[in-house]
C-alpha cells in the first residue's frame, strides 16, 4: 500500500508539473544507473551491492533507486535526468559511457549532487570516485610468479583503456618483482560480459602454453576453463570462488558499499563538497579475496605486500620501471604520478602483446 | 596443442550448428523465425535452472529443449494461426525472449554450474588422436552429429521430408495436393524449437557452465547466417559452423601468438568470411536456386 | 477448439482502425495481469508507462527524442520491404552513416562554417547509402542473400566503430579513453525548442515520412515499388527494372538510416564512441511492421514504440518494475499488435468440433 502511495504521489507530482524537489519529503532519494544488468556477476552487481549496503547502513533516512541496463549515449543522459527530475537527491552514475551525460545533466540541476565512478570530468556538483584496483593486481603477479612454473600468464583483457592497461602492468611488475624474466601473453575479448567468448579465450591462452589465469572481464567463465584445466586463476570483480573452489588463488573484490555510506551521510549532513575520489586498499575500496589455494610462504608474501601497500611504504609504480620497448619510464626510486595512470596506453617491458592502437 | 585448439573449435561450433539445424528444417519448410536468438536463450536459462534444481544435467538438457520448443509454439501460433508477418513476429520474439529469460534467472546468477559430462565410448575412444576428438564428447556434441545425419535423411529420402520440401517450395500446389501445410510447420517451428533449445542448453551445461543475463550474446544471429551461408544443406552446415568456430578461435590464437593486427579486425573475420563464401555459394545461380525455399517467409492461409 | 482464418473479400477499414485499440486494451488487461502478479498495482503501473511520459513538456521531448531515428530508419525500410527486399543492417548502415558524417567534425576541427552541418548530413547520408550499397551489388552481381549479407555487415560497421575511436580517432586529450574530441558548435544539430533538447532529427523524419507516403501514393516510382514487391515478373512486363529496384530500395533505406546516424551522434551524442545506438536499426523493422509499412502509420509507430522505453524507464524507477520486465511487456504489445492485424484481412472463426462459430466477425 505504501508503495502505491508513493507511485500515485509521484504520477500526480509528474500530472501537476511539479519536477522539482517541491514535494516534502523526509527520506532523501539516493540514485543509481548502472551499464548492465543488476546481476551480471561482476561490475554492476558489485554496484548494487555497495547500493543495498547502503540502504542497510542509513535505514529510513534514505530510499534508493535504481535503472539498470542503460546503454551509454542518449539514453543515458534521459536516464540521468529522469532521476533528477524524480527527486533523486544524489545520484551514482557507475559507468565510464556516463561521463558526459552526467556533466550535462549535472548542469541543469545545481542543486543535486551528482558522482561519476572512473571518470575524469568533474563540477560543484560532480564528484569523480574510483578504486585502484591497480594494487591487487600487483599482489596477484607476484602471486603468480610464485606458483606459475613456466613463468607465463594468460591475461583476458576486454578493452584496451587506461583502467586495463594500467592493470596489466601492474601485475607484470609484480610478477617481475618476483621473477624478472616473467612474461604475460595477453587476449583482448573485445567485451565486459560474454561467457563464451572469455571461455573461448582462456582457453586459447592455456593450449598456447600459459599455466596461470588472470582477467578483466566479468564472468566467471575463465576461472571455470582454469579449473577443468587444472591450472589456477583470480577472480575479477567479486569473491568467484564458488566457480572454483580448487583455482581461486585470490579476487579483487570491489567494495563500494563503505564509500557510499561515507559520501551519502556527508551529503546529508552538508559536508560533501566535489572531489576527485581515488581510493585504494587502505581505504577499503577494494579488498582481497582470501589467498587461498596456495603454499603458506606465498600467502605470507601477499599479505606483507597487501600490508605495505596499505602503509603507503609499497607503490606499485615505483622506478626503475622500462617501457615495452626498453626506454626508460620512471628512474630508480621515482613513483609514476596519478595523471600517467590514469592515462596509460604503454605496456611496461615483459608483456607479450601489441598494444591495441 | 592441435588436439587442444580443436577440442576447442568442436565447443565453440556445437551450439551454432544445432540452432542452424533447427532454424533449417523451419526454413526448409517455408517459415523464416528470426527469434532464434530469443528461443537459445530461453532453453539456457531453462537448462540452467532445471540442472541446478534437481542436480541432473541431463534433465537440464530435456528442460532446455522443452523450453525452447514451447517458446516456438507463441511464434508458430502468430504466424501460422494468425499470419503475422514472420520477420517482425521473430524479432519480437528475441525481445520477449531476451526479457523472460533474464527474470527467470534473476536468482540463478553466480552460482555454479552442473557440467554435462563427456560420455567416453569404450574401444572407439582408444583410437589415437580421433579417438578422443571424436569419441570422448558430451551428450550434446553427439546429438548435433545424430541431427545432421538425422535431418539429412529426413529431408532427402523420407516421405515426410519430400512432401515438407514441397510446402517449402511451393505452399499453394502442396495444398492442392492434400498435404497439411499448417500442421507440418507447425511441427517445422516446434523441432526448430527444440534445437534452438538444446543449442541453449549447451551453452548453460557444457560451453560455459553458469547463467547470465543475455549469455547467447549473438550466436542465434549467426546461426540464422549458417542456414544461408549452407544454402539449406545439412551438411554445409557442419562445414560452416566449424568454419565459422574455426575463425573465432583462430583469431584468439593468434592474438596471444602476438600477431600485430588490431583485434577488432580479427574479430569482423567471421563475418566478412561469412559474406565472403556467401558470394562464392550464391554465384552459381543454379545451385542455389534449387536449394532455396521459394515460399520462405510467406504466409499461407488455406483456401476453403 | 481450433481457429481458422477466413480471407475477407476485401480489407476491412473497420478493423484497420478498431484493430490498435484492441491491441492496446489486450496489452493493458495482460499487462496489469502480469503486473498484478508481481504484486504491482496495475493500474499505477500502467500510468506510469503510458499516461506519465505524456504529460510533462521534458518527457515529451525524449519522446521526439526516442522516436526521430525509429522513424526515419523505418519509413526507408518500409519502402525497402515493400519492394521486397529485405534490409535487415539497417543497424550498419546507421553506424556507417554515423561514421562518415563525423569525418569532418573530426578530423578538421578547425573549419568552422555554416557549412559544415550539411556537409555533415550529406556525407551521413552518402555514407549509409553506399554501405547499404554493398548488399545492393551483392545481390545483383552475385545474387546473394541480402538478408544476410546488410546482416553480417552491421557487425563489420560497429567493429570498424571501436577500432575507429579506440585508435585513429581517439581523442589526444581524452585520457586514452575510447571518444573521439567532442564536436564542435557548428557540427552540433540545433535544438528546435527552447523547453526542451528535442533536434532537427525528428523534423528529418516526418519529412522523409511524408515526402514517401507522396511517393507511395502519387508517383510512379511508388507503384513501381508495388508492383516490383507483389509481382516481380508483371512488373518486369511492365518494363520495371528489378535490378534497379534493389539499387533504389536499398540506398534508400540505407541513406535515411545513415542519417538518422548522424543526427544522433549529431544532435544527441556530440562526439562519437563505441556504443551509438541502442539497436534503433533492428527496432526499426519492427516500428515498420507495426506501422504496416505505410509512412505515416510509422510515425505513430514509432511514437508509440519511444513510448514503452520511456515508460519502462519511468516504471523501473518510481514503482521498481525491473526492465526485464519492461521489455516481456514490450514484447507483450508487439505481438497483440501484431494479431490484431490479422483481424484487417481475414475474418477468424472458433471451430468446434463439426459446428462453427463466428467470433471475430
Amino acid at each position: 500500500m505504501k508503495k502505491l502511495i508513493i507511485a500515485l504521489a509521484a504520477s500526480a507530482a509528474v500530472l501537476g508539473g511539479m519536477s522539482g524537489a517541491a514535494q516534502a519529503q523526509e527520506k532523501t532519494k539516493v540514485c543509481f544507473i548502472y551499464v548492465g544488468p543488476k546481476t551480471d556477476g561482476g561490475w554492476t552487481q558489485a554496484h548494487d551491492i555497495g547500493r543495498m549496503a547502503l540502504e542497510k547502513a542509513m535505514g529510513d533516512k534514505i530510499e534508493t533507486a535504481f535503472l539498470e541496463n542503460v546503454p551509454e549515449g542518449p539514453d543515458a543522459e534521459r536516464a540521468i535526468e529522469r532521476m533528477a527530475r524524480s527527486n533523486c537527491a544524489m545520484i551514482y552514475t557507475t559507468s565510464f559511457g556516463f561521463m558526459d551525460a552526467t556533466m550535462k545533466v549535472a548542469a541543469k540541476f545545481p542543486k543535486v549532487k551528482f558522482e561519476h565512478a572512473t571518470g575524469f570530468k568533474s563540477a560543484d556538483n560532480v564528484a569523480t570516485y574510483n578504486a585502484r584496483f591497480y594494487e591487487g593486481r600487483y599482489i596477484q603477479g607476484q602471486i603468480a610468479a610464485k606458483m606459475s612454473k613456466k613463468g607465463l600468464a594468460g591475461y583476458i583483457a576486454s578493452f584496451p583503456i587506461p583502467e586495463v592497461v594500467m592493470g596489466i602492468n601492474a601485475f607484470e611488475l609484480g610478477a617481475k618483482s618476483v621473477n624478472p624474466d616473467f612474461k604475460i601473453k595477453v587476449v583482448w575479448a573485445n567485451t565486459w560480459a560474454d561467457p563464451g567468448k572469455e571461455a573461448d579465450a582462456a582457453k586459447a591462452l592455456v593450449d598456447q602454453g600459459v599455466d596461470i589465469l588472470t582477467q578483466h572481464t566479468d564472468t566467471t567463465a575463465p576461472i571455470q576453463v582454469a579449473a577443468e584445466r587444472g591450472i589456477m586463476a583470480f577472480g575479477q570483480a567479486s569473491d568467484m570462488i564458488a566457480a572454483g573452489p580448487k583455482t581461486q588463488l585470490t579476487a579483487i573484490v570491489d567494495t563500494w558499499g563503505p564509500y557510499y555510506i561515507k559520501r551519502t551521510k556527508a551529503a546529508l549532513d552538508g559536508s560533501w563538497k566535489s572531489e576527485q575520489i581515488w581510493d585504494g586498499l587502505k581505504d577499503g575500496i577494494l579488498t582481497m579475496a582470501p589467498y587461498t589455494n596456495m603454499p603458506d610462504d606465498v600467502k605470507a608474501m601477499a599479505e606483507e605486500t597487501e600490508a605495505k601497500i596499505k602503509s603507503g611504504e609499497l607503490h606499485p609504480f615505483t622506478g626503475p620501471i622500462n617501457k615495452q620497448d626498453g626506454s626508460e619510464w620512471l628512474k630508480a626510486g621515482e613513483k609514476s604520478d596519478d595523471k600517467t595512470l590514469l592515462g596509460m596506453n604503454f605496456y611496461v617491458e615483459g608483456v607479450d602483446d601489441k598494444l591495441p592502437k | 596443442m592441435f588436439e587442444a585448439i580443436l577440442l576447442t573449435v568442436m565447443t565453440a561450433a556445437t551450439p551454432l550448428v544445432i540452432a542452424a539445424m533447427g532454424e533449417l528444417v523451419a526454413e526448409r519448410s517455408g517459415v523464416l523465425n528470426l527469434g532464434v536468438e530469443g528461443m537459445m536463450i530461453m532453453g539456457a536459462v531453462c537448462a540452467f535452472a532445471t540442472a541446478h534444481m534437481t542436480g541432473s544435467p541431463y534433465l537440464g538438457v530435456l528442460a532446455g529443449i522443452g523450453g525452447g520448443a514451447l517458446f516456438s509454439l507463441l511464434f508458430g501460433f502468430l504466424t501460422l494461426t494468425l499470419v503475422t508477418n514472420q520477420v517482425a513476429t521473430g524479432l519480437a520474439l528475441t525481445i520477449l525472449g531476451l526479457g523472460v529469460s533474464g527474470q527467470l534467472g534473476e536468482s540463478f546468477v553466480g552460482l555454479a554450474g552442473t557440467k554435462l559430462q563427456p560420455i567416453t565410448i569404450p574401444v572407439l575412444s582408444d583410437i589415437p588422436f580421433i579417438g578422443r576428438v571424436l569419441f570422448a564428447q558430451d551428450l550434446i556434441f553427439y546429438l548435433s552429429i545424430a541431427l545432421i545425419i538425422g535431418v539429412n535423411w529426413f529431408l532427402f529420402k523420407s516421405r515426410t521430408g519430400l512432401k515438407m520440401r514441397a510446402i517449402g517450395d511451393n505452399h499453394g500446389s502442396a495444398h492442392a495436393l492434400g498435404i497439411n501445410v499448417v500442421r507440418t510447420r507447425y511441427l517445422a517451428v516446434l523441432f526448430g524449437g527444440a534445437c534452438a533449445g538444446l543449442a541453449g542448453a549447451q551453452l548453460s551445461l557444457v560451453y560455459t557452465p553458469q547463467w547470465v543475463e543475455n549469455m547467447s550474446a549473438g550466436r542465434g544471429w549467426i546461426a540464422l547466417a549458417l542456414v544461408v551461408f549452407a544454402s539449406w544443406r545439412p551438411w554445409r552446415i557442419l562445414a560452416g559452423g566449424y568454419l565459422f568456430g574455426a575463425v573465432t578461435i583462430g583469431q584468439l590464437h593468434a592474438q596471444a601468438f602476438g600477431v600485430g593486427i588490431p583485434s577488432q579486425f580479427l574479430s569482423a573475420l567471421p563475418y566478412a568470411a561469412t559474406i565472403v563464401v556467401l558470394v562464392i555459394i550464391s554465384h552459381n545461380r543454379r545451385t542455389t536456386l534449387i536449394n532455396t525455399p521459394a515460399s520462405l517467409g510467406k504466409p499461407f492461409v488455406p483456401d476453403r | 477448439m481450433r481457429i481458422e482464418l477466413e480471407r475477407r473479400a476485401r480489407a476491412s477499414t473497420a478493423f484497420a482502425a478498431i484493430s490498435p485499440l484492441l491491441a492496446l486494451v489486450l496489452t493493458l488487461f495482460f499487462g496489469g495481469l502480469m503486473f498484478w502478479l508481481m504484486g504491482k498495482d496495475p493500474v499505477a503501473t500502467l500510468h506510469t508507462f503510458f499516461i506519465e511520459p505524456l504529460f510533462d513538456v521534458w518527457s515529451l521531448h525524449e519522446l521526439v527524442i526516442k522516436a526521430a531515428p525509429l522513424i526515419l530508419i523505418a519509413v526507408g525500410l518500409a519502402i525497402c520491404f515493400r519492394s521486397n527486399n529485405w534490409n535487415i543492417g539497417a543497424e550498419g548502415q546507421f553506424t556507417m552513416g554515423a561514421i562518415t558524417g563525423s569525418i569532418l567534425p573530426v578530423l578538421m576541427p578547425e573549419w568552422h562554417s555554416p557549412l559544415l552541418l550539411p556537409a555533415m548530413l550529406i556525407m551521413g547520408i552518402l555514407g549509409g547509402a553506399l554501405y547499404a550499397g554493398v548488399p545492393a551489388l551483392l545481390k545483383t552481381r552475385f545474387n546473394t542473400n541480402e538478408i544476410l549479407t546488410s546482416l553480417m555487415l552491421v557487425y563489420i560497421a560497429q567493429l570498424f566503430l571501436d577500432w575507429l575511436v579506440r585508435g585513429p580517432w581517439r581523442d589526444p586529450q581524452g585520457y586514452n579513453f575510447p571518444k573521439t574530441i567532442s564536436f564542435a558548435p557548428e557540427a552540433i544539430l540545433p535544438e528546435l525548442l527552447d523547453s526542451g533538447r528535442a533536434h532537427w532529427a525528428a523534423v528529418f523524419a516526418i519529412v522523409a515520412a511524408v515526402a514517401l507516403w507522396f511517393m507511395m501514393r502519387f508517383m510512379l516510382k511508388g507503384f513501381e515499388v508495388s508492383v516490383l514487391g507483389q509481382a516481380e515478373r508483371a512488373g518486369r512486363f511492365a518494363g520495371f527494372s528489378s535490378k534497379k529496384m534493389v539499387w533504389f530500395a536499398l540506398m534508400l533505406s540505407g541513406g535515411l538510416a545513415g542519417l538518422a546516424g548522424i543526427s544522433e551522434v549529431s544532435g544527441s551524442i556530440g562526439h562519437l564512441q563505441p556504443s551509438i545506438s541502442p539497436g534503433y536499426g533492428f527496432t526499426a523493422i519492427i516500428v515498420a511492421f507495426l506501422g504496416r509499412l505505410n509512412p505515416i502509420g510509422i510515425i505513430a509507430s514509432g511514437l508509440v514504440l519511444a513510448l514503452t522505453y520511456l515508460g519502462g524507464e519511468a516504471a523501473q524507477l518510481s514503482i521498481g518494475i525491473s526492465d526485464k520486465v519492461s521489455r516481456v511487456f514490450q514484447g507483450l504489445l508487439l505481438f497483440f499488435v501484431l494479431s490484431c492485424d490479422t483481424l484487417i484481412l481475414y475474418r477468424i472463426r472458433l471451430v468446434f468440433s463439426g459446428n462453427k462459430t463466428e467470433a471475430g466477425a
